[in-house]
């Protein structure tokens, strides 16, 4: 490195931790302000002998920690229990215990990466790659085995001559004039710079592709991926038309699958008689199932007053004239084939689990529109209104 | 080494001192006695709480011995002697428990075959928790205790006169078999005494919630009393702020840890919500309960966290002679949430001061006691001078 005739500072380095002690200790009492000390481990009771006022490092760290404690339980609080609240395990939407690890997690993280990155850029003036203390003597020394101390030539107290005394005085190991360095500068398109970055470069997406491109496909790390069995949309060795996924054989139905007659039509002209009585089995499985699959659009009681309202063509009531008004067989079919925006739950809702849900439709459509004969049957205990 | 020798004179502790300890330790007596009288299963459950505030303290500072040995520590060797002087309660601690081993039934639900028979989850437990292996247990864990107290304080009283070196290594080794010992041994303790008063519960967690307590409560023992005797010139001259930093710092960083332990217990019970753990802390919240709880919440962690949280505060002699104190009162709040909610019809009662009396005099007695046998430093040890040097960087 190149360096000028202007003389940046004068560094010594000492022995022993003691000895460094007692430098840092004669420096200050000197009245030197401007001067350092460099150590290859932290050395005991080295702040007080050089008289430094107390790091303002820790307000930054109190400040950033503090607002990420804030900043994460605001963040909670919002996301939880204002903007989409969601019931989780039972527990309120402010629930306070649940959120203390996070807030603790975002305060530590907050106040130590303030710390460091505060540290860098504040106290050491991040990058300042050509500081002139580098690639000296003195810089190897106090990063080996030995302890420096460092008088910068900008003091108001600097004088060659007093420093060298004050220097042999304290019985320095050695004592380096070190100059200023040429003209600080960044230099970003340095080739050796340049090489390393695309050195790095190659490393990093080399390895990424080996690893996520090659290295997972070798056994044993393939094991997950490759199965003895045909996966969706797969070519099949096995079968003569090559195809994985198997057409059904003309003329058959697969188990179970009952064919509907009237798919696909709007209003047909015909509908299903219904199979199943309303026992209470029956109702208490239409309950579950109606929960399950129409509550989020037609709303728990059928009212149309669900949180998707608002949000999609309105789910209309169930307890209109002419909801009421349709037969079993006609709600059977708007669940089996859908209606308009509404879609077919057929492929979800087994075809007893449908009329189940038919049955119970109407328990709540009869329990909106109940009838004077239905009072005085509830009056004589032959309908329990409980259940 | 032959420098630092001649700095240290021992001057004796006054008299004043076991005066004190006999007449607090008396009127604990005469309380004990009349509370006795008034209602002997409250003055039972007294002696228990008792018991465990002296006993939190004895095993922690043996605990704090150990870790200095096995750390490497140097800045605690010039105050080892008063932590080791703590530690002495252990050797008291079988003739203390004796009161409660013989009223067993009086204390603990599941001591009652009655009460077992009729109850599958106590049938369950009952091969862990009958009478015969209970008192095995804690008389087990006492000897253990006191075995390892007898040879770690022969070896560092040894070496006061003779400088041997080897002795310290001695102790390092022993120190590194206490350690895993003793957090076997004082989860036992923890569970024996003190969770199987309510014998239905269940946490995994309990031992280390009160290893936790304890380190908290022997660290402010050890340093009220450091600080009081740097004060008034007992210690080595060389002592400084900076040693009391140390302190403040370690005591900083346990009653975080207790809180961090606390709260994890509080947390994963509330979160589960299964009825057979959190009963426990429902309690607690319940029937006037909640007070001494939120107490618990800010006595413990929230004040003395804000008073130690700044580098200065920590080596304020003041501030930390404070905190201790504040910090034991505390400890006593502690122990009594965890005992006293078990049982039905129990408010706090001013017969419940028996509690601190009987601890204060106690310590201070044996304290005074031990102090005349050894130096109040360590002269001996080979990291003194080093120790002696320490500086907050
Ligand atoms: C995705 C939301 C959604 C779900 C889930 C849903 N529906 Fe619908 N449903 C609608 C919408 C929207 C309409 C109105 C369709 C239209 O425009 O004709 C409708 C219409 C209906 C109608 C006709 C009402 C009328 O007056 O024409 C019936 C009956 C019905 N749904 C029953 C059910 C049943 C039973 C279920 C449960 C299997 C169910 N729906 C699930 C959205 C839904």
């Amino acid at each position: 490195m190149k360096r000028t005739n202007e003389l940046f500072a004068i560094a010594a380095t000492f022995n022993s931790p003691n000895d460094i002690i007692n430098a840092a200790k004669s420096i200050a009492e000197a009245g030197y302000k401007n001067f350092d000390i460099n150590t290859p481990y932290p050395v005991h009771g080295m702040d007080k002998a050089m008289q430094l006022k107390p790091s303002k490092l820790g307000y930054i760290t109190l400040t950033f920690g503090l607002s990420g404690a804030v900043f994460a339980l605001l963040f909670m609080w919002w996301t939880m229990s204002i903007d989409y609240p969601q019931i989780i395990g039972g527990k309120p939407f402010f629930a306070l215990p649940a959120f203390i690890p996070v807030t603790f997690e975002v305060t530590v993280l907050l106040a130590t990466l303030s710390t460091v990155i505060g540290l860098l850029t504040f106290i050491f003036g991040f990058p300042h790659n050509k500081h002139s203390l580098h690639d000296t003597n003195y810089m190897k020394k106090v990063s080996a085995d030995k302890f420096g101390a460092v008088i910068y030539a900008d003091d108001s107290m600097f004088s060659q001559t007093n420093i060298n005394e004050l220097f042999t005085t304290l019985k320095a190991e050695s004592i380096e004039f070190i100059y200023h360095n040429e003209k600080e500068s960044y230099p970003i398109f340095e080739p050796k710079f340049l090489t390393f970055l695309l050195a790095v470069a190659l490393v990093t997406s080399g390895g990424t592709y080996f690893i996520l491109n090659k290295l997972l496909f070798m056994e044993p790390f393939s094991w997950m991926a490759y199965q003895d069995k045909t996966n969706a949309q797969e070519k099949s060795d096995f079968f003569a038309d090559q195809y994985g996924m198997r057409q059904k054989v003309e003329g058959t139905v697969a188990r179970g699958y009952m064919p509907y007659p009237y798919m696909g039509q709007v209003n047909p002209p015909q509908t299903l008689a219904n199979p199943f009585l309303p026992t209470k089995e029956n109702l208490k499985l239409g309950q579950a199932k109606y929960l399950t699959f129409c509550s989020p659009c037609h709303g728990n009681f059928a009212d149309g007053d669900s949180r998707m309202n608002g949000q999609f063509p309105n789910p209309p009531t169930l307890h209109s004239t002419r909801a009421r008004d349709f037969s079993d067989g006609m709600i059977y079919h708007i669940i089996t084939n859908g209606q308009n925006v509404m879609p077919s739950y057929a492929a979800q809702i087994t075809r007893e689990e449908r009329w189940a849900i038919v049955n119970y439709v109407r328990v709540l459509q009869r329990a909106k529109n109940a009838k004077d004969s239905d009072i005085e049957l509830i009056q004589k205990g032959l309908i329990n209104a409980a259940n | 080494m032959q420098q630092t020798n001649l700095e240290y004179h021992k001057k004796e502790l006054p008299k004043k001192l076991e005066q004190t300890g006999w007449i607090i330790f008396g009127a604990g007596v005469i309380l004990a006695v009349l509370g006795f009288a008034l209602d002997q299963h409250r003055a039972l459950l007294n002696y228990l709480m008792a018991y465990m505030f002296i006993l939190s303290i004895g095993i922690g500072s043996l605990l704090l011995i150990a870790l200095e040995y096995v750390g490497g520590a140097d800045w605690s060797v010039p105050i080892r002697r008063v932590v080791e002087f703590l530690a002495a309660i252990i050797i008291l601690l079988p003739l203390l428990v004796l009161p409660l081993v013989l009223n067993i039934h009086d204390i603990f639900h599941w001591a009652h075959d009655e009460a077992v028979n009729t109850d599958t989850l106590l049938k369950g437990k009952s091969p862990y928790l009958n009478i015969t292996f209970f008192i095995i247990r804690v008389f087990a864990i006492l000897a253990i205790w006191g075995l390892f107290y007898y040879l770690l304080i022969r070896n560092s009283n040894a070496q006061d006169k003779t400088h041997d070196q080897f002795l310290t290594k001695k102790n390092i080794i022993l120190s590194a078999i206490f350690i895993p010992v003793f957090a076997i041994t004082i989860t036992l303790t923890s569970v024996d005494w003190l969770m199987s008063l309510e014998p239905h519960w269940f946490s995994t967690i309990f031992g280390v919630y009160f290893f936790a307590s304890s380190v908290v409560a022997s660290l402010a023992a050890v340093t009220l009393f450091v600080v009081k005797l740097k004060e008034n010139g007992y210690l080595h001259p060389k002592l400084v702020d900076d040693h009391l930093f140390s302190l403040g710092a370690l005591q900083f960083a346990f009653i975080n840890f207790w809180a961090y332990i606390a709260f994890s217990q509080y947390l994963l019970i509330w979160y589960a919500n299964l009825p057979e753990e959190n009963f426990w802390f429902l309690h607690r919240w319940q029937h006037g309960w909640e007070f001494l709880s939120l107490l618990l919440i800010v006595t413990h962690f929230i004040v003395p966290y804000a008073a130690l949280l700044s580098q200065p505060a920590k080596m304020d002699p003041k501030r930390l002679k404070f905190i201790s104190i504040w910090i034991l009162c505390a400890h006593f709040i502690d122990i009594y949430w965890l005992v006293m909610p078990n049982f039905e019809g129990y408010y706090f009662s001013l017969i419940d001061l028996v509690v601190p009396l009987l601890v204060i005099g106690v310590i201070i007695l044996i304290f005074n006691y031990r102090s005349k046998k050894s130096n109040l430093v360590p002269i001996g040890d080979p990291k003194l001078q080093k120790g002696l040097d320490f500086r907050v960087p």
